[in-house]
């Protein structure tokens, strides 16, 4: 199953028509004790590039953007519950949300792994 | 911070940058009757500071001050005794910190009061969380909407015919640029509120349904079967109360199942100060909501040395950090307000505010019984806390203003609440307080009767 990654960190994972979305590690720590995560409804229609989410650390409240077009089809629940699974699993059972995929186009302007690593590297 | 006065340059640039082409343009939302066009008549445009005092003392003597006359008016606003202790305690050094210098941990004399505001609006309302204040009531009561509709994700509100017609119309300006859908009717003038009309209203799209308790005509409804209809369709109920003495008689909103709760503080510690400024109050029954209220929270916690101290928190919600997409607008509160408030409630304490809704419940149930005994008098309400509505074989506005002119300030009439509605002309309300004296109560009896002879 092919992942891919955002410049904004979040990653993907794309089954087929569907899709996990969430934030990387190298974004949990770098906002802190993940305390609340705002999830989308499912049906909501979302744009790549546009909000999907909200996380709220300790120090700040930051946006989560959809990776590419699609409609969020689950949100993930247990972390209504327990937020800090963001910063234990973040690329595992921290995942945000599941979305349909809109347009399989989209995914080729996002980073592998490797490309992702390089692009943290270099921030 | 400098001030640095702006040029002409300046301006033109700032107006052109908004679209406006002259400062008068930024005003264009407000009626203009309700500009000031030139000068303010009958005053000269330079005079010196005894002859604008002089001037001032005989303009003044033309109002009627409420302690000055038997005094009945209500519908939101409403005249308690005020201890001589509340002013000269919110005037002590330890509340003069300002709380919003960026760097609120320093104030914590505010923050410690704004804390024991909170617990205090907590318990009053029945709830788990309180805001440190808004700005009225009837902002309060937007804000509990929009709350709403972030909670549910539906944009609906059904707005009860009792819910004072003034909230009522801040509701509708505000949803006016949000889009949201405001179901509201008019109150059915009957001895008990329209549960089952408003029941009928909630649908699978309601966000909220928003109901005043004590009602606008002074009825109290029953709010628990009116959560349990709206949490069946999904919906939240918000309560919403313009006195806040009476819930030192009647059960809490929060105990009856409202999930939100709102109203006006000024009852309490505030005084009528010509209508403003006023306290809004704001609470949650469920602490799951907290990231949803609007408004700053006051928490406690201990410092680096494990002492006790005072914090603003979640303020991610807020505006200095989400900018844009903050859970609301509103950025302060009523700080000298709510101070006032909490200052008052602590002074009466429990049984203070127990004692002191008894009170005017027992001098509102002396009205009402003399009152009913006035020929061409009938009392509507079935029950009432301080406030009921009478239906008087004659136009209420126009008895309401001669009694006025004879010294009595018998109440304020539906008509001027709902000048639209023709059938509520011979209606009044007729609020009464710890402040009202038997005296007063056969005044204002004597006087109507005269009236409507």
């Amino acid at each position: 199953m092919p992942r891919y990654f955002t410049d904004e960190h979040e990653w993907i994972d794309v089954d087929g028509d569907t899709a996990t979305v969430g934030i990387t590690d190298y974004a949990q720590e770098q906002l802190g004790d993940i305390v609340f995560v705002e999830l989308p409804a499912p049906g909501t229609a979302l744009t790549k590039g546009g909000d999907a989410a909200v996380v709220e650390s300790v120090k700040a409240a930051s946006d989560v953007y959809a990776p590419i077009d699609g409609e969020v089809s689950e949100a993930n629940s247990a972390l209504e519950d327990d937020p800090a699974l963001v910063n234990t699993a973040p690329e595992g059972e921290g995942w945000f949300f599941k979305m349909t995929v809109g347009d399989a186009g989209q995914l080729e302007g996002l980073m592998d792994e490797a490309g992702y690593k390089s692009f943290c590297d270099s921030l | 911070m400098r001030y640095l006065p702006l040029t002409d340059t300046d301006r033109s640039e700032m107006l052109a940058k908004v679209g406006a082409s002259t400062i008068d343009d930024l005003f264009v939302d407000v009626p203009e009757e309700a500009r000031l066009d030139g000068p303010i008549h009958g005053l000269p445009m330079h005079a010196s500071e005894m002859a604008v005092e002089r001037h001032m003392r005989l303009l003044s003597k033309k109002n009627l001050a409420a302690a000055d006359a038997p005094f009945f008016l209500g519908a939101g606003a409403y005249r308690h005794h005020v201890p001589a202790s509340v002013d000269h305690i919110i005037q002590r050094g330890e509340f003069l910190t300002a709380y919003t210098p960026y760097q609120p941990e320093i104030a914590q004399g505010t923050l410690q009061m704004l804390f024991e505001f909170q617990t205090q609006v907590a318990k009053l309302y029945g709830c788990a969380v309180a805001n440190a204040s808004m700005y009225d009531g009837s902002t309060a009561c937007w804000e509990a909407v929009a709350m709403a509709t972030r909670v549910t994700r539906r944009n609906k509100a059904v707005l009860s015919g009792a819910l004072h017609p003034h909230y009522t119309e801040v509701v509708k300006t505000m949803a006016k640029f949000t889009g949201d859908t405001i179901a509201d009717s008019s109150p059915s003038i009957q001895p008990s509120p329209d549960n089952v009309g408003l029941i009928a209203r909630i649908d699978e799209d309601t966000a909220c349904v928003v109901v005043q308790y004590p009602d606008i005509l002074g009825r109290i409804p029953d709010l628990t079967e009116i959560a349990e209809a709206a949490h069946a369709k999904g919906a939240l109920l918000v309560a919403v109360n313009t006195e806040p003495v009476a819930l030192g008689a009647i059960k809490s909103p929060g105990e009856l199942g409202a999930d939100i709760v709102v109203g006006e503080g000024q009852a309490i510690g505030v005084g009528l100060q010509f209508g403003g400024p006023f306290l809004g109050l704001f609470a949650v029954r469920d602490p799951k909501h907290v990231r949803q209220m609007p408004g700053r929270l006051c928490g406690e916690t201990v410092d680096a040395e494990g002492k006790r101290g005072f914090v603003l928190t979640l303020s991610t919600r807020e505006q200095h950090i989400r900018r844009e997409k903050a859970t609301s607008n509103i950025c302060t509160n009523s700080g000298l307000c709510a101070l006032a408030f909490s200052v008052h409630m602590t002074l009466l304490g429990e049984k203070g505010l127990r004692r002191l809704a008894a009170e005017n419940h027992r001098l509102a149930c002396i009205a009402a019984d003399r009152l009913a005994r006035v020929p061409g008098v009938t009392v509507l309400n079935e029950l009432f806390f301080n406030e009921f509505t009478i239906r008087i074989e004659a136009d209420a506005r126009q008895v309401v203003r001669d009694l006025a002119d004879q010294g009595v300030l018998a109440g304020v009439s539906l008509g001027r609440l709902y000048p639209q509605v023709e059938e509520f002309s011979d209606s009044l309300l007729v609020a009464v307080t710890e402040t009202t004296s038997e005296e007063d109560i056969e005044t204002l009896a004597v006087a109507l009767e005269e009236a409507l002879s």
